[in-house]
């Protein structure tokens, strides 16, 4: 079993239940466990929530924090994976100066060449919006860095499994 | 007050009927077969208090004189009856003085619901008098909870709540409820729940899983059984002990498992851990095919997991999945609940003896004997030991006392010493460790189980911690024999500072008052024995007595408790001196 701490996410699904975010969390803080990022959102299933959890750990340690995870009442599975297993994507939103983007000839290139989007303008500011992997934005960050960025945010990671979850199986029973 | 009371009335049914939130909870529990709940009134729970009033003659409250003591009570209930065990208090301080019952309770998988009163519901979250976030404060330690704003919502919930602490692996529910959702009418009706789609609490069975278990146990040389409180939750005594025998194992026990198995039996060889029997931890690290059964392989019983059981192959029986791998690597887990695993294993198991291998046991012992348990029984020089107590109390009871001990010394050496017949005869708070937690639990053991005797023994450290609930023995008329092995210190952390701390007794040694005095203040006939031949007609006295009964038994001031696996050391490390 691997032994070396790695990125994994652990994809809950769970009954939607107000503090079993609070349940959740209070496992990763017991082991002293940070948490990357955290996902929530609906799922394929009607009715039932999936949080997407982002942790840097070891495979021996991520099993116990499954086991942990599945036995809360409300939450019908829990699975983990590492990134070679899913897909995924993050997204950043940054914010920089209108003037930029006619004075930076540069800055038009940088948003060409990395697929980011524009996603308002106005006299002011413009918004810009990527998705991808989690260097990609990063390498856009640094890129626009140079130039100021005004406001800049990262979502958590959201992802989904190359395999299937059989989760509709489960609540048959 | 009989105008009061509600007679031959239709108490929980499917036909809807106005009624208020607070006679709803109180009608829920009289539909779960509750008779006896542990609680302290307040301002929150008022209206749930006047319900209780006139349904008195079906539900009888136990005024604790403390919230902990309500929640022990409540536990001792629990364990010694199998139980969902009740504890009922008002918001703020009423329910945060509850939260180290449940922790108690969660640690040691105790079936228990919890009721608190909430302040009304828009005052939530305003800092309003005696306003708690329980439900927050409660979460790391509760098996679920729920806050209800809604009278309608009460039924469904408490349905639920029953269900969860009982079903599984046992554990505390906390249901908060706020006083507007108390006083508001609506349409009840009381369903038990079954069923939630996404709980499961025992878990099915790997297939093959068996096989290769019996397997492994056919094919040992030196196989060990190792078993914990599962075997009582899942009522298994039965098929463990046809195992057993029939398989030839010897077994030890954790204290929670304490009693699952008689002390008489022959394959029985000890108490398991830092103060448990010579044999069983040495050989821990002998055996070939190590066999847990419900336990989870604490660190008081594993000692340095790095060295235990390395050499051996492990099996573990476990109805908590989160369990398996936690502590020690499995290498054939048997999930599901022990009573269905262990009867269907049994066809598949061998007959067997493993006389040489029980040899090495018996072995042990002999050099335990001598080195400890002689001079803890019978000792000779001056000063009355624990052990000589404890044994004292098997005589006369001929080991048929349910025995609840408290934290310290004293619990290791009843837990070593007790001779129990029956099961759940030996109530403890083993994962929590809980100071305080020995009186109170006896009250509730006593009233879940009044044919039995019951004996609380408690140092002298935490019988003050929850000494309050002598009032409640005495309102009570609780017939709870009371023990106290006084030896003027926290015994267990002066040991520790003896061997570890080169004997600085930093804050340990305690200046008592008249314990007698103290117990006949509670109108409780108390003895005090410091001779060894008053011993045994004291112990007499306290068992022939049909009331309550305080006995302080003034013990050696410096004893210690071995033999001890010293913290973070292998149990083949275990010490006898």
């Amino acid at each position: 079993m691997n032994t070396e701490k790695q990125l994994y996410t652990i994809s809950v699904y769970t009954e939607n239940n107000i503090g079993l975010l609070n349940r959740i969390s209070a496992i990763f803080q017991r082991r002293h466990i940070n948490i990357e990022s955290l996902n929530i959102s609906p799922s394929e299933i009607e009715g039932i929530a999936k949080f997407i959890i982002v942790v840097n750990m070891t495979e021996v340690n991520v099993k116990k924090i499954i086991g942990q995870i599945e036995k809360q009442v409300e939450v019908i599975k829990a699975y983990f994976h590492n990134l070679e297993e899913i897909i995924y994507q993050i997204s950043g939103l940054f914010k920089i100066k209108s003037e930029l983007l006619f004075e930076e000839r540069q800055i038009q290139n940088i948003i060409k060449e990395s697929n980011a989007r524009i996603v308002t303008v106005n006299k002011e500011f413009f918004v810009l919006e990527k998705s991808g992997k989690k260097e990609e934005i990063a390498e856009l960050y640094n890129q626009l860095s140079v130039y100021g960025i005004m406001q800049y945010t990262r979502s958590g990671l959201i992802a989904v499994t190359k395999e299937a979850m059989k989760i509709s199986e489960l609540l048959k029973y | 007050m009989e105008t009061q009371t509600i007679e031959n009335k239709e108490i929980a049914t499917k036909v809807t009927e106005k009624i208020s939130g607070s006679e709803a909870i109180v009608r829920c529990l009289i539909a779960e077969g509750v008779k006896i709940i542990y609680g302290y009134p307040g301002g929150a729970i008022m209206p749930v208090y006047d319900e209780l009033y006139k349904y008195q003659d079906k539900i009888h409250h136990v005024l604790a004189r403390h919230e902990q003591g309500a929640t022990h009570a409540a536990q001792g209930f629990a364990r010694i009856s199998g139980k969902v065990g009740v504890a009922i208090a008002t918001s703020g301080p009423g329910a945060t003085n509850l939260v180290t019952g449940i922790a108690d309770a969660q640690i040691d998988s105790t079936p228990m619901v919890c009721i608190t009163g909430q302040v009304a519901s828009h005052l939530l979250g305003s800092d309003a008098f005696q306003e708690t976030d329980i439900v927050g404060i409660s979460t790391p330690v509760t098996k679920w909870n729920c806050q209800v704003t809604r009278a309608a919502d009460i039924p469904a919930v408490l349905a639920k709540a029953f269900y969860i602490a009982k079903s599984g692996r046992p554990g505390p529910v906390l249901v908060d409820i706020t006083k507007d959702a108390q006083f508001e009418d609506f349409d009840f009706s009381y369903e038990k729940c079954t069923k939630i789609r996404s709980y499961v609490p025992i878990p099915k069975t790997v297939i093959g899983s068996l096989e290769a278990a019996a397997k492994l146990i056919n094919t040992a040389k030196k196989p060990f059984i190792v078993w914990g409180q599962g075997i009582v939750l899942s009522q298994a005594e039965e098929q463990f002990k046809a195992l057993v025998e029939k398989a030839g194992i010897p077994a030890a026990w954790t204290i929670l498992g304490a009693s699952a198995l008689p002390t008489s039996h022959p394959l029985n060889v000890g108490m398991l851990g830092m103060h448990g029997n010579y044999a069983p931890n040495k050989l821990t690290n002998e055996c070939d095919v190590l066999i847990a059964i419900g336990m989870r392989f604490d660190d008081r019983v594993t000692g340095k997991l790095d060295e235990y059981a390395t050499q051996a192959k492990v099996i573990h029986f476990e109805i908590d999945p989160a369990e398996v791998d936690k502590n020690v690597k499995t290498d054939v887990a048997v999930l599901g609940d022990a009573k269905v695993t262990l009867e269907a294993i049994l066809p598949l198991i061998d007959e067997n003896s493993h006389e040489e291998w029980h040899q090495q046991f018996k072995n042990l012992y002999e050099i335990e004997y001598e080195k400890v348990i002689k001079g803890d029984l019978y000792p000779t020089k001056e000063g009355l030991t624990m052990g000589e107590v404890i044994k004292e109390i098997n005589i006369q009871s001929k080991g048929d006392a349910a025995i609840v001990t408290d934290v310290g010394q004293h619990q290791m050496i009843a837990c070593r010493y007790a001779e129990f017949n029956k099961t759940k005869s030996n109530i403890t708070s083993g994962g929590l460790g809980t100071m305080g937690f020995g009186l109170p639990a006896a009250i509730g053991a006593k009233m879940a189980a009044p044919e039995r005797e019951v004996v609380s023994i408690s140092g002298d450290g935490g019988y003050q911690m929850t000494i309050q609930e002598l009032g409640t023995i005495f309102q009570q008329k609780a017939a709870v024999k009371i023990v106290v092995l006084n030896n003027d210190f926290l015994g267990m952390v002066r040991q520790w500072q003896q061997m570890f701390f080169e004997k600085r007794y930093a804050s340990t040694e305690m200046v008592n008052p008249n314990f007698v005095a103290i117990a006949e203040g509670y109108y409780i006939k108390a003895k005090k024995v410091t001779k060894r031949e008053e011993l045994a007609a004291a112990v007499a006295e306290m068992m022939a007595s049909k009331e309550a009964y305080f006995l302080e038994v003034c013990v050696e001031k410096e004893g210690n408790v071995f033999p001890m696996v010293p913290s973070g050391a292998s149990v083949s490390e275990i010490r006898l001196e």
